[in-house]
């Protein structure tokens, strides 16, 4: 079974983003890079399906040279060779999703597994453009995956509950925080990584014109809220709830 | 002219709120772009959404009632919008940002080449057409534009609030054509039951963290938020616990809630937490540690052991003849 996962090289998710002052960015010296949590989901599961079925793990990036370095963290847990597709453009979903369908052609992979969004853009929507550019099928927020005789039996976190989803193969999957837990490399696995082959691709090589469909023009930061005040007592929480709140 | 095309859900034929402020945001646009309103309702037995939703202040609402959609898949529903879409001549197509959104609008993004705006704040014309948009966990709001002739929105329904009950607008039976598919199959919908008002329509929201140490202590959260008539939240630390369901998770991948009051119990506060709920109007946090983070945003805060302070708000609450 040949399974490609995706990983994208995103601000540590724990550190508190800065913003430039003239609104054109965040700050990014000092700043720390982790690969995409939900992606580390992507990968753990794609690496479980290969020991389960057999076959080989190829992990893909979209970005600038730098993001070999989250490709080598994949490589290390378990991925078998990567490709990065370098471009030190800004990317929106749509062109990150057409470069990756390009990918997909080259490579064929009977199942394709992303996280559901980056913790970075919060956008929710390269597994799904993915899926609609191939004419694939797609099972996105994935707790659970099966994969027997061609169809993948995916359990979904969706609003109201939960939900389950058979799609046929080639198929894209996107994971939610419940599939698994994502192992740690381990030192011989980082060692090896190294010697793992991974190929460099650009945007011309795969013919994809990466121009923005969605541009942005200004960053700036939310309305931050005022921290309030400390209560003493349940007695007079329960007094500014009604005098001064007024929301009880 | 181009209008402006609403994506309804609905959960087995009961139209869910959420799409109400969709139409809400729709009518924000269409003082920036001009046009029609339409709404597209699809799936079976589906009479008493479609009547609904036309009372929620769109121009025209289309729906189809057809066995093939029976249950939600993204791969017969997203040709069916394309199609209607294209026929009412819209081409700004926006829905929740629900998880049904989440799966459906980016695969009509794709099939329509359209650029795609995901949890939409607000919308406005000035020299074309910008939309705000939250992200790092909301800590970062940008301004956006979208280059290509179709766009595809979805809205973050917390800041739009659905209008008035106004006088049902048309209805039109449409026929997209749209047959079954070989790949695709759903199987199953476990919907948690629950009496309590859903997490994004709630007033009053009780939510507890991993200090609850257990799903049976999950039960005094429960008992206040009925009090109050409220529904219960979690942090994703309690969901990964497995003392809350993941349908109760609030933040950056769960539900985004902006109720009237929020209580936080033994909740720390993450960036991850606070990215789902700092909209909320009056914040309540009750933690023992008085350096949680979650006291930087909350309102009014208690430091207290929760297992002490909330069965006696409950008791005091009672009391005094507040709340059920």
């Amino acid at each position: 079974m040949k399974i490609l996962t995706t990983v994208k090289r995103v601000t540590d998710p724990d550190m508190k983003v800065k913003l430039k002052s003239d609104g054109t960015g965040i700050v990014t010296d000092n700043v720390e890079y982790k690969m995409n949590s939900f992606d580390e989901y992507g990968v753990e599961e794609a690496i479980r399906l290969k020991d389960k079925h057999g076959g080989e793990v190829i992990v893909v990036s979209v970005g600038t040279a730098d993001s070999a370095t989250q490709i080598r963290t994949a490589l290390a847990m378990g991925a078998d060779r990567g490709i990065i597709v370098e471009t030190g453009a800004n990317l929106d979903s749509d062109a990150v999703a057409r470069l990756l369908a390009e990918v997909v052609k080259k490579e064929a992979p009977d199942i394709i597994i992303m996280g559901k969004q980056s913790v970075d853009s919060d956008r929710n929507q390269t597994g799904q453009l993915l899926a609609a550019y191939l004419d694939y099928p797609q099972a996105t927020f994935a707790y659970s995956l099966e994969v027997a005789d061609g169809w993948a039996s995916v359990g979904r976190e969706v609003d109201g509950g939960t939900s389950t989803k058979r799609v046929k193969l080639p198929a894209v999957i996107t994971a939610d925080l419940r599939l698994n837990e994502p192992r740690y490399a381990s030192l011989p696995g980082i060692m090896k990584a190294k010697k793992k082959q991974l190929d460099t691709l650009t945007p011309d090589d795969l013919g994809v014109d990466v121009t923005e469909r969605v541009k942005v023009l200004v960053y700036e930061a939310p309305d931050e809220r005022k921290a309030g005040r400390i209560v003493a007592s349940v007695d007079e929480l329960i007094t500014v709830l009604r005098n001064e709140a007024k929301a009880i | 002219m181009s209008n402006i095309l609403v994506v309804a859900e609905h959960q087995n034929g009961k139209l869910r709120k959420v799409s109400l402020a969709t139409v809400a945001f729709a009518k924000e646009a269409a003082k920036a772009t001009g046009g029609q309103v339409y709404v597209a309702i699809i799936g079976h037995n589906i009479g008493a959404a479609v009547a609904e939703v036309a009372k929620g202040g769109a121009d025209k609402v289309f729906f189809e009632d057809n066995a093939v959609f029976a249950s939600y898949l993204a791969e017969t529903y997203a040709p069916a919008i394309v199609k209607i879409a294209e026929t009412s001549g819209s081409t700004l197509i926006c829905g929740p940002s629900s998880t049904f959104g989440k799966d459906l609008l980016p695969r009509i993004a794709g099939k329509l080449n359209a650029g795609m705006v995901s949890d939409a704040i607000a919308v406005w014309n000035d020299g074309g057409l910008k939309f705000k948009r939250p992200l790092w966990a909301g800590n970062v709001i940008t301004t956006v534009e979208v280059t290509t002739p179709s766009k595809v929105v979805t809205v973050r329904t917390t800041e739009f609030e659905a209008l008035p009950e106004s006088g049902p607008c048309p209805t039109e039976a449409v026929v997209t054509g749209v047959a079954a598919v070989e790949n695709a199959q759903f199987v199953s919908f476990d919907q948690v039951k629950s009496e309590r008002p859903e997490l994004t329509d709630a007033a009053v929201i009780v939510a507890g963290g991993r200090g609850l140490k257990s799903a049976e202590n999950f039960g005094m959260v429960a008992e206040l938020a009925d009090l109050l008539r409220g529904a219960v939240g979690a942090s994703r630390a309690a969901v990964d616990s497995g003392y809350a369901p993941n349908d109760w998770q609030i933040g950056q991948t769960g539900k985004v809630v902006a109720p009237d009051l929020y209580f936080a119990v033994a909740i720390s506060g993450a960036i991850q937490h606070l990215a789902g709920m700092k909209g909320s109007k009056c914040i309540v946090a009750i933690n023992k540690d008085p350096e949680a983070p979650i006291f930087q945003v909350a309102d009014y805060g208690l430091v207290a052991d929760a297992f002490q302070a909330v069965p006696e708000l409950t008791q005091k609450l009672k009391a005094a003849g507040i709340g059920a």
